[in-house]
């Protein structure tokens, strides 16, 4: 228990049993299954991560590998009205010593937007055309807070200033089309952030829009970590940004986690093959022009069939490697490889350190 | 028969210079914006307004710029998809600025498009191979051997399966579907293609499996392209020349190594700065980005003279009053600044910077303008040294952008 106490993390109790978290957010063995007319799709299926307060944790994955399936799942919000039915979750999902897999609906709707706030990708369409800006965060506000319109609304003015909108009291009337494409996502953050949560979701905060008003975003997103001490996860397909802004990175594929760690160990001694494609497709400005890039081949797989044994092994190049064809028969389970480093392949340690060192890294 | 001209062009070096392949000269568009009952004009979107380049046979022109910026409609007005507001456009030495549809039509054979989006880019009531043959039937085209098998030879070219023929758009991942969209455009044998963000849409495996293809069947077509892109690494891959745009204008027209190793125009530094670049070592030389403050203004009314001095750190009262023209400052670079990065100051005598260029420059680190001004002196000192030498050493001055080799 004083080792718990030491992490600071675990305050209320646990409500069922079970080992006590501890960390902030601690996600265990998370799976959540959609049933269609066309077969099971295990968007997530096993996954397992711990995060702390004031750190970031980076999720990378291709479309349909289930990070934001992951996010949402966090959030409660696939079990919203009738959205309910059609989903199977189990596992748990720990956050400051509550569990929200099994919680209510009205237990999680509590903590949603107080405790744990997100920012989508789109913020045209995450924000509601009819009511202005101001209207918006003040909702948020005044959900959480017993507190009357106008020192709601002050609240708003405030975040809409520290986010960095030009002449926040004016514009805290516009409506989200009056914005620019940043300057929506910057009064997204400003939602996101009106009730101090503590664990801030980030969807692809950046995709939609160009790179110089990204860098604005991202500088912002940090800026405010620090001020704000949440523990920030931030899901993407773009590994310069998790370069620039995570502590730790989680590589997602097929539903599950095949590769987690600090984030220099994964760009400079990543171990798992999905990984190394990862990056051998990245054209990269830092570097030497290289002639080709080495894409992956093949397509991500259907979440309906997932391969059997490794769920990479139909793409990978080492499949053939381990003997015995155990990465078509046998999943590969998460293992340390290293402080906090972990990764799920049927590789032995040897060869995969070799083949990082001799074939991946000298034409990366 | 075509052909036979594409491998001429890439083969022949000698041509290259004077003669290339797509010539446009102050090419202008202007969407007309209507208000009231009467429909009268009260303003125009200035799309594109003013640009000069040219496309040489065989090499691949990037185009980047921010949303907004005037590259798509850049890339419809050279197909033609577009009516020109003004300027010229020449292909092969035709004009085409005015063509009518039919008039095109022989050209259509000879410039193709990809396109960014490849769901919305392909029926999905038609078959792969009624897509990919519509244009021989378009054209009235019998290919050797017959359509189908031509079709089906193409589909292999894209490294798909010849019996994918039968199946609809639907059935195909997003990047099988780009393939089938670059199947479609090499049909007739173009000359040129434009592709409009044709990775953008994809993942990042797939992306890199795009490029490479549209790498290969360059080499074995002989193709020249214009790439449109956001993705300044992606740009950087594919292209030869790069052309930077900004807010309907060309500030900076470049070969590769030399935009990216030291570009001059300061809108191009920032857009470059603003990379993340996928190495957490370089975090802590984060000091090297260059924020600009607020957004690119509105093309319906952009901003006097320099179109970037709103926004940019060095800003002077000449920026505002004076359009830079777009010259050739290094031997293959051309830039539009009066005060550009890595060279000698274009207009010296106009040293008092503008109030909005001070609050600019407090985003920029001072490592970044000290060494900034360095360099310009440098270069500065240097032209005159060589002025007097005209000795032909040109080293250029800044190692500042170098990359790693690590």
């Amino acid at each position: 228990m004083t080792e718990l106490t030491k992490t600071g993390a675990a305050v209320g109790e646990p409500s069922s049993g079970g080992e006590v978290p501890r960390a902030f957010l601690d996600v265990r063995d998370l799976k959540v299954h959609f049933p269609t007319d066309d077969g099971l799709v295990k968007s997530v299926d096993g996954l397992s991560f711990q995060l702390e307060k004031g750190q970031t944790l980076g999720i990378v994955g291709e479309s349909g590998s289930g990070k934001s399936v992951t996010s949402l799942a966090i959030m409660g919000l696939h079990r919203l009205g009738n959205r309910g039915k059609n989903v199977r979750m189990s596992g748990e999902i720990w956050l400051d010593g509550k569990e929200l897999v099994s919680a209510s609906p009205d237990e999680v709707r509590r903590l949603r937007g107080h405790d744990m706030a997100m920012i989508f990708q789109d913020p045209l369409s995450a924000m509601h055309p009819y009511y202005t800006v101001g209207n918006q965060i003040v909702e948020a506000y005044r959900v959480h807070h017993d507190v009357d319109k106008k020192t709601a609304r002050r609240r708003a003015v405030e975040l809409l200033d520290r986010v960095g909108i030009p002449e926040p009291d004016k514009r805290v009337n516009s409506y989200p089309h009056e914005f620019s494409g940043g300057m929506r996502q910057r009064a997204m953050i400003a939602m996101a952030l009106v009730n101090n949560p503590e664990l801030l979701i980030a969807d692809e905060p950046t995709t939609a829009l160009d790179v110089t008003v990204q860098a604005q975003i991202l500088d912002l997103i940090r800026d405010l970590q620090k001020e704000f001490g949440s523990a920030v996860i931030i899901i993407t397909h773009d590994l310069g940004v998790v370069a620039e802004i995570a502590d730790d990175i989680l590589v997602m594929y097929g539903g599950r986690c095949v590769e987690r760690g600090p984030v220099d160990t994964i760009f400079y001694e990543p171990q798992h093959p999905y990984t190394w494609g990862l990056l051998g497709s990245m054209p990269r400005i830092d570097r030497e022009q290289t002639d080709r890039l080495i894409p992956v081949k093949g397509q991500p797989p259907s979440l309906i069939n997932v391969p059997s044994g490794c769920a990479f092994n139909p793409r990978c190049p080492y499949a053939d490697v381990p003997k015995g064809g155990i990465t078509r028969t046998e999943r590969p389970e998460l293992r340390e490889v290293g402080g906090r480093h972990f990764t799920a392949c049927h590789l032995p340690q040897e060869d995969r350190t070799r083949i990082w060192n001799e074939e991946i890294a000298p034409k990366l | 028969m075509s052909e036979t001209d594409t491998r001429a062009g890439t083969t022949a070096v000698t041509d290259d210079d004077d003669k290339p392949l797509l010539k446009v000269e102050g090419l202008v568009k202007h969407f007309p914006i209507k208000k009231g009952l009467l429909q009268r004009q009260v303003g125009a979107v200035k799309a594109v307004d003013g640009i000069d380049f040219e496309v040489r046979r065989g090499e691949t022109l990037g185009v980047v710029g921010e949303s907004g910026c005037g590259k798509s409609t850049m890339g419809r007005l050279i197909t033609r998809l577009l009516e020109p507001s003004g300027g010229k456009i020449e292909f092969d030495g035709t004009d085409i600025t005015h063509l009518g549809t039919g008039g095109m039509r022989p050209l259509r054979r000879d410039v193709q498009m990809i396109f960014q989006d490849p769901y919305g880019s392909l029926n999905p009531r038609h078959t792969i191979g009624t897509i990919v043959s519509a244009p021989f039937r378009l054209q009235g085209v019998e290919p050797e051997g017959g359509v189908k098998q031509e079709v089906q030879r193409l589909l292999e070219l894209v490294g798909l399966s010849p019996e994918h023929y039968n199946r609809y758009p639907h059935e195909f991942s997003g990047g099988q579907r780009q393939r089938i969209g670059i199947a479609r455009a090499l049909a007739l044998k173009p000359r040129m293609v434009v592709a409009d963000e044709p990775v953008s849409a994809l993942d990042v495996s797939i992306q890199a499996q795009v490029v490479n293809l549209m790498d290969d069947l360059q080499d074995e077509l002989g193709l020249t392209y214009v790439i449109i892109a956001h993705d300044l690494s992606v740009v950087r891959h594919v292209s030869d020349r790069i052309a930077v745009m900004y807010l309907g204008k060309i500030v900076e027209l470049a070969d590769r190594d030399s935009l990216y190793a030291s570009p001059m125009h300061p809108y191009t530094k920032a857009l470059l700065s603003a990379v993340p670049i996928p190495d957490p070592r370089r975090r802590a030389a984060k000091s090297e980005r260059i924020l600009l403050r607020g957004d690119v203004p509105s093309p319906i009314a952009p901003p006097s003279g320099c179109r970037f001095h709103t926004r940019c750190w060095k800003a002077t009262q000449i920026c505002k009053s004076t359009e830079p023209p777009l010259i050739e400052l290094r031997p293959g670079q051309r830039v539009a600044c009066h005060h550009p990065e890595n060279f000698e100051d274009q207009a010296p005598q106009d040293t008092v910077l503008l109030s909005a260029a001070k609050e600019a420059a407090a985003l920029v680190a001072d490592e970044v303008l000290a060494e900034s001004a360095q360099t310009s002196a440098a270069v500065a000192a240097e032209a005159s040294a060589k002025e007097a030498e005209d000795s032909a050493s040109k080293e250029p001055g800044d190692t500042s952008k170098e990359p790693g080799d690590k």
